[in-house]
């Protein structure tokens, strides 16, 4: 855990103790739970979206990604008697596609990854309230899937504290995209073709693969939580369902350290990232904010804490240089000769 | 000839290392065309950058008709009516001509509005058009330009300002023949108007054809100037060599072998018309000289993949193959040393370690997964070898000198068994000691059956280190000098795309 983790779950505390001091329903076992359930959700299309802001890309379509894909997957085994579990891959399958084809819009056509996610936003999204003729979609009357339910949206008894299985979905997703980022060749390259992709292709790095690939494992995980945000509420209106999730996401990548630069960033950031947001929700409703706030609220956190990382940034520079000199003029080392022509 | 408006008297100009302008002095007389000649580095553009005002000497006067300061801002530098024809045109290519033109000096009219008065701006442009007799409208989208069109613009910019001095960098180093005819048609018509010109080029047929005299840069100094009478290429180039350098060849182990890299009739992007073929021998360093823009980089980027070559092909041990990425060279032990080392070399705020072991991390493998212990063991044992100076190999090689960044490019490839290096001026930036050793490791690895190909623009490396060298001229070989015939006025004929007469100097 790097130290811009470590000041992020700092924050979280505080942010926690401040809200569980005001009203102690916080810290209420329900409370926790549901909230943890949120979490689990959302942290898995945030850990999506910052495979793609990590190669220096951005992915604008997760809220309606996770529309279309919940509406076609209640269709599949609620309307079409389809096999849960084929369903399942099914809808995968649909993800990793949508990835593919975003990421090779940015690398063949050379499109901006703005462009090409912001019009998958607008096309999922106007696809999944013509397909379901604007009506809700959800379970009829008497449909159950025990399994899969309780697969998705159960808890499980741990310790007495109920414990959401989406949670447990995000940590297993965490761990594994922790491992491929940090430790894996793949995710070095990542962070390489990220921070400079000119570098990256010089060095041999295959860089508009390992684009793609970021975009893939973004579409994959994002219809994965498509079909966990379907199962827990069990019916979605497409014109709403999922609307400003890409937002949480960049703003959980953003608090958990990633640049929209590219390069940067790490998983338990983004997952802390996440908590935060999370916390923050909570936080509005549990205090007796209006609701109508909530946006408000959150955009004023993060907006102090990318202020004060700056901060802190800049004063740790100041202080390196400022012992680099020191150092420069003890050891009073030859010049560079500086590039004349 | 009228008396100067404009005097450099005594310029110098030092950085920290280097002194690139050693009391200069120039002046310049209403109506007449200086060339300006010299090797790369000779300091030509750092003069002109004073001139220019983007530049302060450290020593010196500059007297503008009759008033001494001691340097310029870039304003002073417009008062005093002195513009630039860049050698990178800075013009905004969504603007039409009339609009580049007055940037920033838009006639307006509607009060307080400020809109631009489109037709008083076509109006003031059309002139200058008909000045230089160009074939283009006022309203025509600079996008639609070609390049020699779009120089115009730039000179139409400086008369605009009312210039008595334009200041031109190159100018005909992308034009064809006929658009230099018209450049020089135009020098020639702005002379007759009272305009001075200063002409940078390293074409010295073009000082014979328009300059009324030339004066030649060397090292930062003024080695000769010469009068109309007494120009000839061959005046020129005497003047532009003649210093003595320092030997810092050590000769090859063993004769070299056999051709390992073979170029067979390459072309790229930038010289589609100009093929190139020169083959590198295992065992020998062979440097790549040539002016600047000659395209040597171009064929560098082609043979490692960056680039599609055009036509030609790619010979490896006899053998042809086919590049079409980096990792296609690499997999086939080209490696690539670039010029751009902060932009393409090297991943500037991640450690030396990872910078080392990016391009073969397949080999740091342990259960799937990057075996740090092992990056850091090999990065350590690289650190060693090439002496680079740094507290440890987790530090990132952005804080590194330049000498010591180039090292861990180097680092990149030696643990990679190369057969053909690349180098890209493997010494720009980089310090004495460093660059010393920087050419024992060249020597080391040829003597190991490396084949070097070393592209270079400083003139004491070419032919300090190399054992053969190919000299590049506007996209194509002019000629291969052995080590009997090599000297500075040799490598400096052919690069300038006059033949060397074969014998032993």
């Amino acid at each position: 855990m790097n130290k811009k983790d470590l000041s992020l779950l700092v924050l979280i505390l505080v942010v926690g103790a401040v809200v569980a001091f005001i009203n102690p329903r916080f810290l209420y076992v329900g409370n926790l739970s549901n909230t943890l359930n949120q979490v689990g959700m959302f942290g898995i299309f945030s850990i999506a979206e910052a495979f793609v802001i990590i190669i220096g890309g951005i992915e604008l379509s997760v809220g309606s990604v996770i529309a279309l894909l919940g509406v076609l997957f209640i269709d599949l085994i609620v309307n079409h008697d389809v096999n849960w579990m084929l369903a399942f891959a099914a809808i995968i399958a649909s993800g990793l596609v949508i990835g593919l084809v975003h990421g090779a819009l940015v690398t063949r056509m050379h499109i901006q990854p703005f462009v090409v996610t912001l019009c998958g936003l607008l096309i999922y999204r106007g696809a999944a309230r013509y397909y379901t003729e604007d009506a809700t979609a959800g379970f009829g009357f008497g449909a159950s899937f025990p399994t899969l339910e309780w697969l998705t949206a159960g808890r499980t008894n741990l310790l007495g504290f109920p414990l959401p299985h989406s949670v447990v979905a995000l940590i297993v997703v965490a761990a594994i995209a922790w491992v491929l980022l940090h430790r894996s060749v793949f995710g070095r390259y990542l962070y390489a073709v990220g921070k400079n992709e000119e570098a990256a292709r010089y060095s041999g790095i295959r860089s508009e693969r390992v684009m793609v690939s970021a975009y893939v494992i973004c579409g994959g995980l994002t219809a994965f939580a498509a079909i966990l945000f379907a199962m827990y509420t069990r019916s979605i209106s497409p014109a709403v369902h999922g609307s400003f999730y890409e937002l949480y996401a960049i703003a959980a990548a953003v608090l958990g350290g990633c640049s929209l630069r590219g390069g940067e960033g790490s998983i338990i950031g983004v997952v802390l990232g996440t908590v935060l947001l999370q916390v923050l929700q909570n936080l509005v409703n549990l205090l007796g904010i209006p609701s109508s706030l909530n946006f408000a609220v959150m955009g004023a956190v993060i907006l102090i804490g990318v202020l004060a990382d700056q901060y802190l940034v800049q004063r740790r520079q100041r202080v390196v240089t400022a012992r680099g000199r020191e150092q420069a003029s003890v050891a009073s080392a030859p010049l560079e000769p500086m590039k004349v022509e | 000839m009228p008396d100067p408006f404009l005097e450099l008297i005594d310029i110098s100009k030092s950085y920290p290392g280097v002194v690139a302008l050693d009391h200069v002095g120039l002046a310049v007389s209403p109506g007449e065309v200086i060339a300006l000649v010299g090797e790369n580095g000779a300091g030509k553009s750092t003069l002109m950058r004073v001139l220019g005002g983007v530049v302060e000497p450290s020593g010196g006067t500059i007297r503008v008709d009759g008033a001494e300061r001691s340097a310029l801002t870039v304003g002073d530098a417009i008062k005093a009516g002195i513009a630039f024809v860049h050698q990178e045109l800075n013009l905004f290519d969504n603007l039409d001509v009339a609009g580049n033109v007055f940037i920033g000096r838009e006639p307006v009219h509607g009060g307080p509005l400020r809109l631009i008065d489109r037709k008083a701006l076509y109006a003031r442009t059309q002139p200058l058009l008909d000045r230089l007799g160009a074939d283009f409208a006022p309203d025509a989208p600079l996008a639609d330009l070609s390049l020699a069109q779009r120089q115009l613009v730039e000179i139409m910019k400086a008369l605009s300002l009312d210039a008595r001095l334009v200041i031109m960098d190159e100018p005909t180093s992308s034009l064809t023949l006929t658009e230099t005819d018209r450049l020089m048609r135009v020098v020639a018509a702005l002379k007759a108007d009272g305009v001075s010109i200063i002409f940078i080029t390293h074409r010295l047929n073009e000082v014979m054809q328009c300059a009324d005299r030339a004066v030649v840069l060397r090292d930062g100094r003024i080695v000769g100037a010469l009068t109309r009478a007494e120009l000839s290429p061959a005046a020129m180039i005497r003047l532009m060599i003649g210093r003595d350098l320092k030997s810092l060849y050590v000769p090859p182990a063993a004769p070299p072998g056999e051709a390992v890299l073979d170029i067979v009739a390459a072309v790229t992007d930038t010289y589609p018309e100009r093929p190139v073929s020169l083959s590198v021998r295992r065992g020998e360093i062979l440097g790549l000289a040539g002016l600047v823009g000659s395209g040597r980089t171009e064929l560098a980027r082609a043979i490692f993949g960056v680039d599609r070559l055009r036509g030609g092909a790619i010979k490896l041990n006899g053998e042809a193959i086919r590049v079409t990425s980096p990792r296609g060279a690499i997999d086939h032990g080209i490696y690539l040393i670039p010029e751009d080392r902060k932009g393409c070399g090297l991943l500037l705020d991640v450690s030396i370690a990872e910078n080392i072991s990016l391009p073969d991390l397949s080999s740091y493998l342990r259960f799937l997964l990057v075996n740090t212990a092992l990056e850091t063991k090999n990065a350590r044992a690289q650190r060693e070898q090439l002496k680079i100076r740094a507290p440890d190999v987790a530090t990132s090689v952005g804080s590194l000198s330049g000498g010591n960044q180039q090292k861990v490019v180097l680092a990149k490839w030696l643990s990679m068994r190369p057969k053909v290096l690349i180098f890209d001026e493997p010494t720009r930036g980089v310090d004495v000691g460093a660059k010393q050793e920087i050419y024992e490791m060249l020597r080391r690895l040829t003597d190991s059956g490396v084949a070097i190909l070393m592209i270079s623009s400083d003139m004491e490396e070419v032919i300090g280190v190399s054992d053969r060298i190919a000299v590049m001229h506007e996209g194509a070989i002019s000629g291969f000098l052995d080590r009997s015939q090599f000297s500075e006025h040799n490598v400096l004929q052919l690069a300038v795309g006059h033949a060397v007469e074969m014998r032993v100097p």
